[in-house]
């Protein structure tokens, strides 16, 4: 067999593909997102971009129930969006094997928040694997396909940041051909959920738990590693590896389907040793179970609730001895992430902050108009949040505070669950401001396309959601649309229209800079003349990484090795100092 | 071999260090060991620090290198070396670039970029080498080699053969990169 080194990403999608997977859908979100971009290299599967993470599990359903296997794919809060459909899938049950990936991100390296999403299995009483490296994570994927047919289960698999963006070395194998072609047949007593329908198959739901639970205590992904014998440490994931690394001498009960839990094999394990851990990162999943069957053991009590673990953070968690971590000094200055240069955001803030504007952020590139300098962002929740909540303080103000208000959203938050805002907006009649950023592309993830980029995950030539007549169809009457590379049409339409005591949207079109298809036109790169600089700073409040500060002389430079020409320095100038090269100074 | 071994490298956003482990994790597989690589995207093309773990030897278990484990650290950015060095091994290695990239902080002038960073690195591990990564990469021809001329310096101190650094380069980059990315290679491998 062929080894390779693949990210767990690339063994998920490997794995759906060697299981016969026919279709997988998802809404891009770190760090789940190569899986989908790695699905379209296997001709025989039908990939695709869904508008948000509720809708692609929906699809996933409806190739299931016409009895194909279907991947769906999601970070963690995505799956938040998509609890709907995966409770009431779960009473249904499957046709074609279903399995939802979920990308957790303990030390929320790229989230808002850092949910444990082992407590979505336990919640909507699904089977869940864990992988620990890349090869279980093509060999567990594969598995819950079988799993989800054998059982009539939707499978969850969790991955986490680690797992995902690691690289480990995996074995190929083939993929299956053996599966039933999928076709249309009726059971509307299993799939049609009215509450007669529903009460019934909750008890098919609880059965199939127990009968899970019993076969998984005999399943070789349930397994104990034999140590020195003194030491007993149950662990599951990433946390596994942790584990091998600082407790090498340790008896280790290494769980791969971590709900439900093998309660039998834990028993037994467990009544061998007098020092028993449970080592897990985030919540006490496993560790509260355990001791809900009435086995002390020690977790919590020694590791943090918050983060990821490492070696170290786990070594110091169980000897109390200090590790060493990076230089945190503030000596050394951060490097934290930007806007990049030519990004056609950056006008935008800068002028929300000038206009003194209360902004409702949201969650993409644009969530960086929160760094200093541009400093434009007042709050950010989830996806789509940014319009419910400026209609929601809207409510509370004084009329005068009420023009602050300017929620900022991107195209692709913006179909994800903005739009649902917005109609509410026109609806009950909000006065504040939207602005949609529309870049057309899902630019914070690695620029996946989205219905407003006119093309698909395959690259294939599609519509292209019209942004402005969306607006107007759902009644908003007062819509601009806007260059956000002109920063004075800029200006002027954003003090406007937070001046307007009514709803209206600004739309910016200026495409994201990253995207080669949609920036044809070419560019030169400025520079700064230091005769007319006057070192007023003015264009340092843009936070333009090509533009740095001269501290000897006093004057502004222009690194043209990063600067993309989008002029908008040029007109933060009062003193025509940035110029293209071959103009005259 | 028994004993893992554990290469970290370090630098900004945009430097070509994920391709650069690309690569480097390809040898350690061509040579028939076990590897694993760990890093974080996400925030990588926008200019913030980005870090990749490289573990090599006959078994790795964790992705991350235990901290204070490090044997070299291969940073392509001044700055960026000193924020690892305090997860280094004592008799560590380390291998700069000598290129400066300013964080903003230094960009918006509220801060100074150390000064005299290579002898304060060298006075604490004094078998610390300075490359002239950016140099070469423009003798070479393109100054987004240097990655690859980075990775011809640090192949001088691995035990690998020659041939299989040329075999992974080639499997990795695509073929009208190749022969610059060769040619910046082989300059790397002259610095001593």
């Amino acid at each position: 067999m062929k080894k390779v080194l693949l990210s767990g990403n690339e063994a998920i999608a490997r794995g759906a593909y060697e299981a016969g997977v026919l279709v997988a859908c998802a809404y891009p979100g770190t760090p789940s997102t190569e899986i989908l971009e790695n699905a379209i290299q296997y001709e025989e599967i039908n990939a695709s971009w869904a508008p948000n993470e509720k809708v692609a599990l929906e699809v996933g359903i409806g190739a299931c129930f016409g009895g194909a296997r279907a991947l769906v794919t999601m970070k963690h809060v995505g799956v938040n969006v998509a609890a709907d459909p995966l409770f009431t899938l779960s009473y249904t049950g499957v046709r074609g094997g279903l399995v939802l990936v979920t990308a957790d991100d303990p030390e929320l390296h790229s989230s808002q928040n850092e949910q444990d999403n082992r407590n979505f299995a336990k919640f909507a009483k699904i089977p869940m694997f864990e992988p620990a490296d890349s090869r279980e994570a093509l060999e567990m994927t594969r598995l819950a396909f079988d799993l989800s047919e054998q059982f009539d289960t939707p499978v969850l698999l969790r991955s986490t940041t680690r797992i995902s963006h690691s690289k480990s070395v995996v074995e190929l194998g083939e993929r299956r051909t053996d599966l039933p072609q999928p076709r249309l047949e009726r059971n509307p007593a299993k799939l049609v959920m009215l509450p007669g329908n529903a009460r019934r198959r909750h008890f098919e739901v609880e059965k199939r738990l127990l009968d899970l639970e019993e076969w998984s205590s005999c399943q070789p992904f349930n397994r104990v590693e034999k140590g020195a014998g003194k030491v007993g440490v149950i662990t599951s994931g990433v946390s596994y590896q942790y584990v091998k690394e600082v407790l090498p001498e340790a008896d280790v009960l290494k769980i791969g389907l971590v709900y439900p839990l093998p309660k039998a094999m834990i028993r037994d394990f467990a009544a061998q040793y007098d020092e028993l851990y449970v080592i897990e990162e985030l919540d006490p999943f496993i560790e509260e179970q355990v001791k809900a069957m009435g086995i002390a053991v020690t977790g919590k009590e020694k590791l943090s609730l918050c983060g990821e673990l490492t070696p170290g953070r786990l070594k110091r968690g169980l000897t109390g001895e200090p590790v060493p971590t990076e230089d945190q000094s503030p000596d050394l200055p951060q490097r934290p992430p930007n806007m990049c240069p030519g990004c056609p955001h950056r006008g935008v803030f800068m002028e929300l902050n000038r206009a003194k504007a209360y902004v409702t952020g949201d969650i993409g590139c644009y969530t960086l108009g929160f760094m200093p300098p541009l400093s434009a962002m007042d709050t950010c929740v989830c996806m789509g949040a940014s319009i419910g909540n400026a209609t929601g303080i809207s409510k509370v103000l004084s009329e005068e505070e009420q023009r602050k208000v300017v929620a900022v959203i991107g195209d692709s938050t913006f179909l994800h669950t903005g739009i649902n805002g917005l109609m509410d907006m026109v609806y009950n009649q909000s006065t504040a401001t939207v602005i949609i950023l529309d870049n057309r592309i899902t630019a914070m993830t690695g620029r996946q396309e989205n219905p407003t980029s006119g093309y698909t995950l395959t690259d294939q030539l599609t519509y292209k959601v019209d942004m402005e007549q969306l607006c107007r169809a759902v009644g908003v009457e007062h819509v601009k649309v806007i260059d956000p590379y002109n920063i004075a049409l800029t200006r002027k339409t954003i003090r406007e229209e937070m001046a307007r005591p009514e709803l209206s949207v600004i739309i910016t079109d200026r495409p994201c800079m990253l995207v080669p298809r949609d920036n044809l036109e070419k560019r030169q790169p400025l520079f700064v003349d230091h005769d007319k600089c006057t070192g007023c700073q003015a264009c340092l409040r843009l936070g333009c990484p090509a533009i740095t500060w001269d501290a000897e002389n006093k004057k502004s430079n222009i690194d043209k090795i990063i600067c993309t020409g989008c002029k908008v320095c040029q007109q933060t100038c009062g003193f025509g100092a940035f110029l293209e090269y071959g103009e005259q100074s | 071999m028994s004993k893992v071994n554990n290469i970290l490298l370090a630098g900004v956003g945009g430097q070509g260090i994920l391709l650069a482990s690309e690569v480097l994790s390809e040898v350690m597989l061509m040579a028939g060991l076990d590897v694993k690589k760990n890093e974080i995207h996400g925030m990588s093309q926008r200019g913030g620090s980005v870090v990749s773990h490289v573990r090599y030897g006959d078994k790795v278990y964790s992705s991350i290198i235990p901290e204070g484990e490090v044997d070299i650290l291969f940073s392509f950015e001044m700055l960026e070396t000193c924020r690892y060095l305090p997860l280094m091994r004592e008799n560590g290695q380390v291998i700069i670039n000598n290129w400066k990239i300013a964080p903003p902080s230094v960009a918006l002038g509220k801060q100074a970029y150390p000064v005299d960073l290579a002898e304060t690195i060298r006075q604490q591990f004094p078998n610390t080498k300075v490359v002239d990564g950016l140099d070469l990469a423009l003798e070479a021809g393109n100054s987004k080699t240097v990655n690859t001329v980075l990775l011809g310096a640090l192949s001088n101190i691995l035990e690998f053969d020659h041939e299989l650094w040329l075999r992974a380069l080639k499997k990795m980059l695509p073929e009208r990169l190749l022969d610059i990315n060769l040619k910046a290679f082989d300059l790397g491998c002259r610095v001593r």
